[in-house]
């Protein structure tokens, strides 16, 4: 096992006495609890940790953050993986497993190095410019970078694990929990106003997690402290750690992210990770920034890292990064870095300084302590593959241009570039703001607030301590005001003020071998080093005419990586601006897309997968049809009887034995999931009117009548049968798939057409349990159930319902057939339903009562003509193109009555609804079969129309189908033909209706 | 005309460091009159612009963006290609723009990487299996390839798929067009930018037209951020904004306009090798070459011009695709975005004269309108340059909403639409 030898002998944020064993790439080394698999590795010295996306070169630790674009580990094996984590921000547990990305055979030596032997035939957008010939090879070219792409990989095996949702609203939600979000929620909290502090860390405190400095005269982690206590002893705070707001959406609504696993391979008993879904009055952002490197001659060795990120490592995790460092910066504050590590006796080789003279305390403290300050200077050259072993630094010409000297070579093993830092206007951008330019710190601060959202601290590009305390206490204290609440008389943290002069922006830095930097060639610049997109890419772009930002992202894939360009896209577009000549003011940003960082996909989905990722509805009866053998058919969400086969029977055995059954005996279907709507109010006979296509003002009480639904298009949209209970109330039945549709258009033409029509709807489908018994011996089975309904047919004649009870149990009875058939539609109160129908089957028996599917049901209308919509129509079929001209009324209007008219609905040769007899009867056409009047040898072939349902009929011991075809009512008798991929059938247009077409059989 | 872009060339330049490109387009000033403007650089718009050149010889032709070439639907789409529609006329349009697509790469020397990778519909009900079948009978009569797989080929296509019977809504089947696919989006604006350019066409980026000029029924030009410019000819080819731009003329389309969102995930190593679209599941998911998940979901429900992503619909969209594909419950997405769709009442697109003499339309693509760019285009150009629709756009005229011909494809988009 590895020693750490990188770990200070003391210091850090991290628990020495709990050792964790951890193997990374298949080696074992040990870290502390407090550790991330960054820090941990680090302190044992692992220096290259993954092999860049495009050119495979090694890559170490860039940073301590969500920034970080090249620790990206896979993590875990098995059902438990993770490909594409950021080992920065993974915290360290023991017995952890992870391994480098996207490198064959290892990191250290890479196959796909080769890429970078051929980097200068691979510039930004190349494979545009080539693989187009021969044609043909392109799928074969693509194999290969496919294969060459991708980062880590995905699971085999399905998750274990379950995520869980949670809502929650806010006065005021405060993003971030380091000294502006504490300060923030202090002065929210105490005004009473209901809080949520969210931290994308496991501890609260940001960047003061990294520094040594003082708030109100103690350390500021004993501040943090404080505050956390008291913030969690208030009532209303919620505090939520590990937890990332990542998406700020409208209606100041927030997504965020909580992990809840550490031990990602033993993970605790309860869900890995939940998303928060928070809807607050008041936001306050409080992201912090994100330091930006700077762009110089192979700044992607293992070894160079941001400047913030050394005393990171140094201070909160006792790490030393290296053994001699060289700190190159355009500002103050990289200082503080030289002084970190010089207090942990980390040997600070030289600070090289953009600025000439630079000036202030934090300067003269390095000065101060013999670190030798080269201003003026920049790193012009980094030596070293694997890892960094020297750098070369030169003096700069006057305009920073160029060098002006020659270079001297500084022995160093790591390298901390600071160019400055980026505040996070992530969640700003998101929320619909338009963040803006801001000259003194070069980067982009937030505009004007375009839904209840202030930034606070460093994402609003105020920096120092002071002033990010005074921020979040000021923001926090009017956060809680426009929510509502008094703020409290409590005096704002204070820290001392530390004087930082200006940075000094320069974008590209020469490299020690003069002159070359412009042309874009020599030492790669990098400027998105997770995507490998450099300075040359991005000036070849530009001069390539691709001069939008958002064209230079996507040809240069700048940004595109899963760290989204956090330390790149600054930098880019301001090498893009001087490539254009522009100010980056004027090339703007690309657009901050949520999510800020990536989202397990298990968290979005929550617990909408499996089983439960949609409602399956079921009927009163369906566990009495689950012990009868059915098989079910999913109708929108509904599980309905299919079939019912016996033990040995196939399919159209079972199909013949009901359909027979029910011509010849009885037959039981559970219709309760036909959509069922109750329609009340003095103006509900009115608007039944004007839905349907037929007259209903003057139906009686106690009758039913059919209809048809249009749209304004005049396409059938829905069918049924529905009853008049009373003057004022109606029963509607839809079909069973589209009952929310409709009751949807209902309420639409009632709510923004026709609001003076007094009428009420509502879905009352899951209060009836409905069966349909029919056949020739329904009527025998009825009267023994009934005492009070009188059967007679002239009593109780077709399309009439009456009020009674039916074995006992009240109930609506509906003399309608779907099968031609004497029939009984019975609908009792739903928890009833299974006793009814346990009942009528037992008492049937002796009458052969056989329950049957839905296939049966379409066989049984099919051999009637009737149609089912959505299988006879599909949105094109008018009621004339039904044959059902006599449900139209002449007289009145209804919706789709125009459309009618138009000239492509009164047209000769439109598609018309007909039967259709196959020249071999036992032969069943293919449902979905097109029909051609010429055939011809081969495709193309012009086709008439389409089979829309087919059947065998044991009634007429035939197949039977139907069909719409182009002017088919004028083409009876015409042989036609399905032509299908194997063989072609042949079949004759013959009337629709198969079966009693006189209808003899309806009263039994 | 430019210099050809080969490996040759790429060898070639990388000796001069890339110093040599040209660049792709120029960036022209308007000139004071063109015989066609096209508003919109989108797609449709710059493929309006080289056929416009290359088959009917009009050069003096201005492509007039807004934002940047290739910015609205053109860069947000799922990038899935395909011709496997219902109806006669959609499927002869479609594959029209897809055999151009199969050429195209060499036509414009601009590699759109085209990928016929093969899309798969899956059935997840009987009225799906039902619907399949009569889509693939069509679709291989009017000529174009189409075929029906069962379960078992699905599952030995898309090992990861869950095919298992005990599935909310098992796969039952599913229909392939093996000459679908995906193509690179931006590469296709590019590529016949370039081309347009290489003929002389101007493209106008950041110049926003404000008004449409008339002389009585006749167009005479535009009003833009950039100053007055005349044309003989105008042609709106503005996704997304179709009616709004349209109005500026004077015209009401029959066109509601839906936020459509898509989302990637984090690059992983390849796991799917075709496009997978499930109607009842509401999902559609491709995996792109540098490896990330690319998803679509439904419209959004609401009629909206901002493209602004909601967390609601990729909470769906993140479901449905866990439950097509159980494995994906552990990568992370990455990007999740927006553009607007144009939609016709009968889910049909209009390439079309206009009652405005020498005004042209062309919209309403509504989720359709990448897998349309070169035939679009192409038609476009047709009708432009005679004045009068070709034949294979004569059915996607705007009296189609006056006769009642509509061109019913609600069907046709994976999703529900």
């Amino acid at each position: 096992m590895s020693t750490s030898r990188n770990r200070l002998a003391e210091g850090g944020r991290i628990e020495r006495t709990k050792t964790l064993a951890f193997t990374f790439n298949g080696r074992r080394y040990t870290g502390f609890e407090g550790d991330t698999l960054a820090s941990a590795l680090l302190a044992n010295g692992v220096k290259a940790l993954a092999r860049s996306f495009k050119y495979h070169r090694p890559r170490g630790l860039y940073s301590a953050g969500v920034e970080e674009p090249n620790a990206v580990v896979q993590l875990e094996n098995g059902a438990r993986t993770r490909p594409n984590l950021q080992a920065t921000e993974i915290e360290l547990y023991d017995g952890l497993s992870a391994k480098s990305v996207n490198c064959w055979p290892s990191v250290e030596f890479d196959i796909g190095a080769i890429n970078s032997l051929a980097a200068r035939l691979l510039p930004a957008g190349f494979y545009y410019k080539t693989f187009m010939w021969p044609k043909s090879f392109w799928m074969t070219y693509e194999k290969v970078i496919r294969n060459a792409a991708g980062l880590g990989t995905a699971p085999k095996l399905p998750d274990p694990d379950t995520y869980d949702k949670m809502h929650e609203h806010a006065d005021v939600l405060v993003v971030g929990g380091g000294p502006s979000g504490l300060a923030a929620a202090l002065a929210a909290g105490r005004s009473g106003a209901r809080v949520i502090l969210a931290d994308q860390e496991g501890e609260l405190g940001g960047r003061m997690l990294s520094e040594n400095e003082t708030i109100d005269g103690k350390p500021a982690m004993q501040w943090v402290e404080d505050a956390t206590r008291e913030l969690t002893a208030m009532d209303d705070v919620r505090i939520l750690t590990r937890t990332t707001a990542f998406g700020y959406y409208d209606q100041n609504y927030l997504g965020l992210l909580e992990r809840r696993h550490i031990n990602v391979a033993r993970p605790l008993p309860h869900s890995s990770e939940r998303l928060w879904r928070v809807r607050a009055r008041q936001v306050v952002l409080a992201t912090g920034a994100i330091e930006r490197p700077l762009v110089f001659a192979n700044n992607d060795r293992p070894g160079v890292m941001l400047a913030g990120a050394l005393r990171s490592y140094v201070t909160r995790y006792g790490v030393s990064p290296g053994k001699k460092t060289v700190i190159f910066t355009n500002n103050d504050d990289a200082y503080r870095s030289a002084l970190a590590l010089d207090d942990a006796g980390i040997s600070v080789a030289a600070v090289v300084d953009l600025r000439n003279d630079p000036d202030g305390p934090l300067v003269d403290a390095v000065r101060a302590r013999d670190i030798s300050v080269f201003d003026g200077w920049a790193i012009t050259a980094v030596i070293g593959k694997m890892a960094v072993k020297a750098v070369e630094i030169s003096e700069l010409s006057a305009d920073s241009e160029n060098v002006s000297g020659p270079a001297k070579r500084i022995d160093c093993d790591v390298v901390g570039s600071s160019g400055g830092w980026n505040p996070v206007v992530h969640l700003h951008s998101q929320s619909g703001g338009k963040a803006r330019f801001d000259e003194t710190i070069q980067s982009f601060v937030p505009g004007p607030s375009v839904q209840k959202e202030q930034s606070a601290g460093a994402c609003a590009g105020t920096f120092s301590l002071k002033d990010c305390l005074k921020s979040g206490h000021d923001v926090g204290k009017a956060a809680a005001k426009l929510a509502g609440f008094t703020p409290s008389r409590h005096k704002q943290p204070v820290a001392d003020t530390v004087f930082e002069a200006p940075l000094q922006a320069l974008w590209i830095v020469p490299s020690s071998n003069l002159d070359n930097r412009a042309k874009g060639f020599g030492a790669k610049h990098f400027v998105d080093i997770h995507s490998d997109v450099s300075v040359a890419d991005i000036e070849l772009a530009a001069r390539e005419g691709y001069h939008s930002v958002e064209h230079v992202k996507r040809y240069t894939a700048l940004g595109m990586g899963p760290d989204q360009g956090k330390t790149g896209n600054i930098p880019g577009m301001a090498v893009l601006g001087q490539a254009l000549g522009q100010p980056i003011a004027e090339v703007g940003t690309t657009t901050f897309r949520p999510p800020f960082t990536p989202v397990t996909y298990g968290a979005l989905a929550g617990r909408d997968i499996g089983e439960f990722s949609d409602p399956a509805r079921k009927t009163a009866m369906h566990h009495w049809h689950e012990a009868a053998g059915a098989l079910f058919e999913d109708v929108g969400q509904w599980k309905r009887p299919w079939y019912y086969p016996k033990p040995g029977e196939t399919m159209q055995d079972a199909l013949n034995r009901e359909c027979l059954a029910a011509r010849n005996a009885i037959g039981i279907l559970d219709a309760s999931t036909l959509g069922k709507i109750d329609i009340q109010g003095p103006d509900a006979a009115e608007f039944i009117n004007r839905i349907y296509t037929n007259a209903w003002i003057k139906l009686g009480v106690g009758k039913c009548r059919y209809g048809l639904m249009l749209g304004e298009d005049a396409m059938v949209m829905d069918d049924g049968v529905t009853a008049r209970l009373g003057d004022n109330h109606f029963h509607m039945t839809t079909t069973t798939g589209n009952a929310a549709r409709v009751l949807g258009w209902l309420e639409e033409w009632l709510q923004t057409e026709w609001p003076e029509l007094q009428v009420y709807c509502n879905s009352v489908t899951e209060y009836w349990s409905t069966m349909t018994i029919c056949g020739p011996r329904a009527g025998d089975l009825m009267a023994e159930f009934t005492t009070d309904i009188d059967l007679d047919k002239e009593a109780f004649p077709f399309m009439s319902f009456r009020e009674g009870t039916v074995g006992g149990i009240p109930a609506r009875v509906f003399r309608i057939s779907f099968t031609g058939e004497l029939s009984y539609e019975i609908n009792v109160p739903a928890n009833m339903g299974l006793a009814l129908w346990t009942a009528l089957m037992n008492a049937g028996e002796k009458y052969g009562i056989t329950p049957y599917g839905t296939e049966t049901m379409h066989i049984l209308r099919a051999e009637k003509g009737y149609i089912i919509v959505g299988q006879e129509t599909d949105g094109t079929m008018t009621p004339l193109d039904l044959g059902m001209d006599w449900i139209v009324s002449k007289k009145k209007d209804f919706i789709g009555r125009r459309s009618l008219s138009r000239a492509d609905c009164v047209r000769e040769g439109r598609k018309q609804l007909v039967g259709l007899l196959t020249t071999n009867p036992a032969e069943v056409l293919p449902e979905g079969a097109q029909l051609v009047a010429d055939l011809k040898p081969a495709p193309p072939m012009d086709m008439i129309g389409h089979v829309t349902s087919s059947y065998y009929s044991a009634t007429l011991g035939r197949s039977i189908a139907l069909a719409v075809v182009k002017d088919g009512r004028n083409r009876m008798g015409e042989t036609i033909h399905a032509p299908m991929e194997d063989k072609t059938m042949d079949c004759e247009i013959v009337d629709p209706v198969f079966f009693d077409k006189e209808g003899s059989r309806i009263d039994g | 005309m430019k210099s050809k872009y080969s490996i040759f060339s790429l060898v070639r330049n990388a000796m001069g460091y890339h110093q040599g490109w040209e660049q792709a387009w120029r960036s022209p000033e308007p000139k004071p009159e063109y015989d066609v403007i096209i508003i919109g650089g989108g797609g449709h718009g710059l493929a309006t612009a080289y056929y416009l050149a290359k088959e009917h010889g009009i050069t003096n032709v201005a492509v007039i963006e807004k934002g940047w070439i290739g910015g609205g639907n053109t860069g947000r789409n799922t990038t899935i290609i395909r011709s496997n529609y219902l109806w006669d006329e959609s499927a002869r349009l479609y594959d029209m723009s897809l055999k151009l697509y199969e050429g195209l790469s060499q036509d414009l020397n601009f590699n759109i990487m085209l990928s016929q990778r093969g899309v798969l519909n899956l059935a997840h009900n009987l009225h799906d299996l039902r619907e399949i079948s009569r889509r693939v009978n069509a679709i291989r009569l009017n000529g174009i390839d189409s075929e029906m797989l069962s379960t078992a080929d699905v599952q030995a296509m898309v090992p990861i798929l869950d095919c298992s019977k005990n599935a909310r809504y098992p796969i039952l089947g599913a229909s392939l067009q093996k000459r679908g696919g995906v193509a690179r989006h931006d590469g296709v604006a590019w590529g016949y930018a370039r081309a347009a350019d290489a003929r002389g066409i101007d493209i106008i980026q950041k110049c926003e037209v404000t008004g449409i000029m008339r002389d009585g029924d006749t167009v005479t030009g535009v009003e833009t951020s950039r100053g007055t410019i005349k044309a003989k000819k105008v042609a709106i080819v503005t996704a997304g904004h179709t009616s709004h731009v349209a109005a500026m003329a004077g015209l009401r389309l029959p066109i509601e306009s839906f936020p459509l969102q898509a989302m990637v995930s984090e690059p992983i190593k390849p796991i799917l090798d075709c496009v997978v679209m499930s109607g009842a599941v509401h999902a559609y998911i491709s995996q792109s070459d540098r490896g990330e998940m690319v998803m679509g979901a439904g419209i959004d429900h609401f009629i909206s011009y901002t493209q602004k992503s909601t967390l609601a619909v990729v909470e769906q969209q993140m479901a449905a695709v866990t439950k097509l594909i159980p494995i994906l419950s552990r990568l992370r997405l990455m990007r999740q975005w927006a553009g607007i769709v144009d939609t016709c009442p009968d889910a049909s697109p209009i390439v079309s004269k206009t009652p405005v003499e020498g005004l042209y339309v062309n919209g309403g693509w509504g989720t359709g309108g990448f897998k349309g760019t070169p035939g679009s285009g192409w038609v476009f150009a047709h009708t432009i340059a005679q004045d009068r629709p070709h034949a294979l756009n004569a059915p996607f005229a705007l009296e189609r909403f006056t006769t009642g011909a509509l061109i019913d494809e609600h069907g046709a988009a994976a999703v529900a639409h």
